[in-house]
């Protein structure tokens, strides 16, 4: 069926579901992913088709559902663990980026660790700020673990699959934003065509949402709809450009976003996670690294949270948080 | 420990303002977040409307807060959890900036910038937090600060039996005890980690028993009673101004709303909360001051004040004005 069209949340249930069919190894656990199906639904009806045995229900015990899961996966199974929220990793870091993203290299290379942790992110929803943040930077930052973002469905899905399929431990991101969830806000374009057969998208590989040749704007996960928005605003002036959905910070897909500023000459970063030290830094620096080749038209741009918690106050959120609007005026200014 | 009339008509008129307090923000939240006023295709949008965000209310816990709260002085520090109102307002904090806080509005405790999982008062010594079990080692440190400058405060730290599988409530138990802290660590049982029952998700039956792995008293009220709650915790606090360290408690009680306003609850029995409001802390505890000699007056006279302080502090959330947008980047640092 040409036009299924489904949800992130389900997407990504359907991947791990046809994992789960293929491979016996593959189980899920966490906090409510069984009954509760996740609170952001990402393991809705899996409980059903593959019963508790393989869709557990944890007690509030991250270190050690989380530690489990690299234990496990060091044993040769894939488990597929969930960090209800990425703000809650501060419980459970140590097993995350000293044992899961270390142990392989450590051991020389003989620890294989199949794990997948996903995990929600984001705000907009007045969630503050315990309950907002992105920190996939963080996590991009140790080495050994790979750091998928999606923006929408249909990658969700493959992503997913591919995922399940790495060898190596991957996180996942989900933003509640784009979930398709029937109790949050949402922006049109995250539910979309999704097939039904089993396939993978490949990591590393950005896409190309939207061309064009005034300005390259970088982004990921729900601002990329955010920037959709703010660019068939900016077209009606005239004013041409291309998004890039990096879709996976890692492994980072270098030379689409250079070709892209090598064409445009103009680079902006729109990310919701926060803005010193981070992502948007990183491909700052990309670019600047690479100003033999890369010819630039003006100064880099950066939107991102200002480097302060989120507040829980409706306009201070909305505020803080980059919007379509801030987008448009960004990409405005650059062009004048 | 026997409550006094005193302290038990107090316990009273805190559970009454709490339940109001929560019933009220219960119909409050749902302002402007059901169609046909939000986007098309939602059944409820958790970002909209006067109070945006998650809101866990307390209806049904009230006991645990009141019975522990009336030993406390302000020189006493509590710390809170995702699910807080009942533990402020029995603490003492006024409504008003409560509510505001809730509403985002600059009135608020923390100048709507917190909201309401995370509420803090210097007055009253109090803080809580969106962490599972993360006010634990904070109490054991206002414990300490206590008993290093050699005053005879205590701090009580709350959190629910599903924190009682996090590291941080072993850490800190055993930090307490080996320390003797002047602390009392007491979790509500409320059986439900959002969805996982108790059963599912802890080795034992009684929380109160982990004490015995710290060396230090544990009691579990198998009661969601105001009364039963003021003698177990009245006797530890008593002990931890002596200077004589922790203990640990466990209360049962029972959480009448979702883990979150809009939590659809299929995990749930059916009627189960039916049943637990025909056991409600609130009539009970109503019936025992009207058999010990609570006039009709009396009760009369509580109702309207706990009803009118409830409504006031709404309507000052709702009339005062928002922050202004320069607030965002104020009070990252001193």
């Amino acid at each position: 069926m040409a036009d299924r069209e489904l949800t992130m949340a389900a997407a990504i249930s359907e991947g791990i579901a046809q994992e789960m069919q293929n491979d016996e190894k593959v189980f899920v656990m966490g906090e409510d992913v069984g009954k509760y199906g996740g609170i952001f639904g990402a393991t809705g009806g899996l409980l059903d088709k593959f019963g508790a045995e393989r869709v557990i229900d944890t007690p509030i015990s991250e270190t050690a559902f989380i530690g489990a899961a690299t234990g496990a996966a060091a044993e040769g199974m894939r488990p597929i663990v969930e960090l209800m929220f990425v703000d809650f990793f501060g419980v459970c870091m140590d097993q995350i980026y000293n044992h899961m993203a270390k142990n392989t290299y450590m051991s020389g290379g003989i620890v294989n660790l199949p794990v997948v942790l996903t995990t929600a992110i984001g705000g907009g929803y007045n969630d503050a700020a315990q309950h907002s943040q992105c920190l996939y930077s963080i996590f991009a930052h140790i080495p050994g673990l790979k750091i998928v973002v999606p923006s929408n469905a249909y990658d969700a899905k493959g992503l997913m699959i591919q995922a399940i399929q790495d060898d190596n431990p991957v996180m996942y991101f989900f933003h509640k934003g784009i979930m398709g969830l029937p109790w949050m806000a949402y922006l049109t374009g995250s539910t979309n065509h999704v097939p039904e057969e089993s396939y993978t998208i490949p990591f590393g590989q950005a896409k190309i949402v939207r061309e064009g040749t005034d300005v390259t704007l970088v982004t990921l996960s729900q601002m990329v709809h955010k920037s959709t928005a703010a660019a068939e605003k900016l077209a009606q002036d005239g004013i041409s450009v291309e998004i890039i959905d990096l879709r996976t910070i890692v492994p980072l897909d270098k030379d689409t976003v250079l070709n892209s500023v090598r064409k445009t000459g103009r680079l902006c970063i729109a990310d919701e996670d926060y803005l010193s030290f981070g992502l948007s830094g990183e491909i700052a620096a990309l670019v600047a690294e690479n100003l033999d080749t890369v010819k630039l038209n003006g100064p880099v741009k950066r939107l991102a949270v200002p480097d302060v918690p989120i507040p829980y106050s409706r306009p201070l959120e909305q505020t803080i948080i980059p919007q379509a609007e801030h987008i448009e005026s960004i990409v405005r200014e650059m062009m004048n | 420990m026997e409550p006094t009339k005193e302290h038990l008509l107090w316990m009273y008129e805190q559970m009454i303002i709490i339940r109001n307090f929560e019933e009220t923000m219960a119909n409050v939240y749902l302002e402007g977040k059901l169609p046909p006023d939000i986007q098309d295709g939602l059944a409820f949008d958790i970002g909209s409307g006067l109070v945006p965000g998650e809101m866990h209310l307390a209806a049904g816990q009230e006991p645990v807060a009141v019975g522990s709260c009336v030993h406390l002085t302000d020189n006493d520090t509590v710390t809170g959890t995702h699910r807080p109102h009942h533990f402020a307002i029995a603490k003492g904090i006024s409504l008003k900036p409560l509510a505001a806080e809730m509403f985002g509005k600059v009135t608020g405790l923390g100048r709507g910038k917190g909201g309401h999982m995370h509420l803090f008062s210097l007055d009253k010594k109090f803080g809580c937090s969106g962490i599972v079990g993360a006010g634990m080692p904070q109490a054991c440190g206002a414990a300490l600060a206590a008993k290093m400058q050699g005053k005879d405060w205590v701090t009580v730290t709350f959190f629910g039996e599903g924190a009682a599988n996090q590291g941080a409530f072993h850490e800190s138990l055993n930090l307490a005890a080996i320390w003797k802290l002047p602390v009392i660590f007491i979790c509500e049982d409320n059986k439900y980690a959002i969805s996982v029952t108790r059963q599912e998700s802890t080795a034992i039956a009684n929380n109160a028993d982990r004490a015995i792995g710290y060396g230090i008293p544990g009691v579990r009220v198998e009661n969601n009673d105001a009364v039963e709650v003021y003698d177990v915790v009245g006797e530890a606090v008593a002990r931890a101004r002596r200077g004589e360290g922790p203990s640990l408690i466990e209360v049962s009680t029972d959480r009448y709303f979702g883990h979150f306003q809009g939590d659809a609850e299929a995990y749930r029995p059916e009627n189960e909360v039916k049943k637990l409001r025909e056991n409600d802390p609130i009539e009970r505890l109503q019936k025992q001051l009207k058999d010990g000699g609570m006039t009709e007056s009396e009760e009369t006279r509580i109702q309207e004040r706990s009803k009118a302080a409830v409504q006031e502090a709404y309507t000052f959330a709702r009339e005062s004005a928002y922050p202004d947008a320069s607030e965002a980047t104020r009070h990252v640092f001193v």
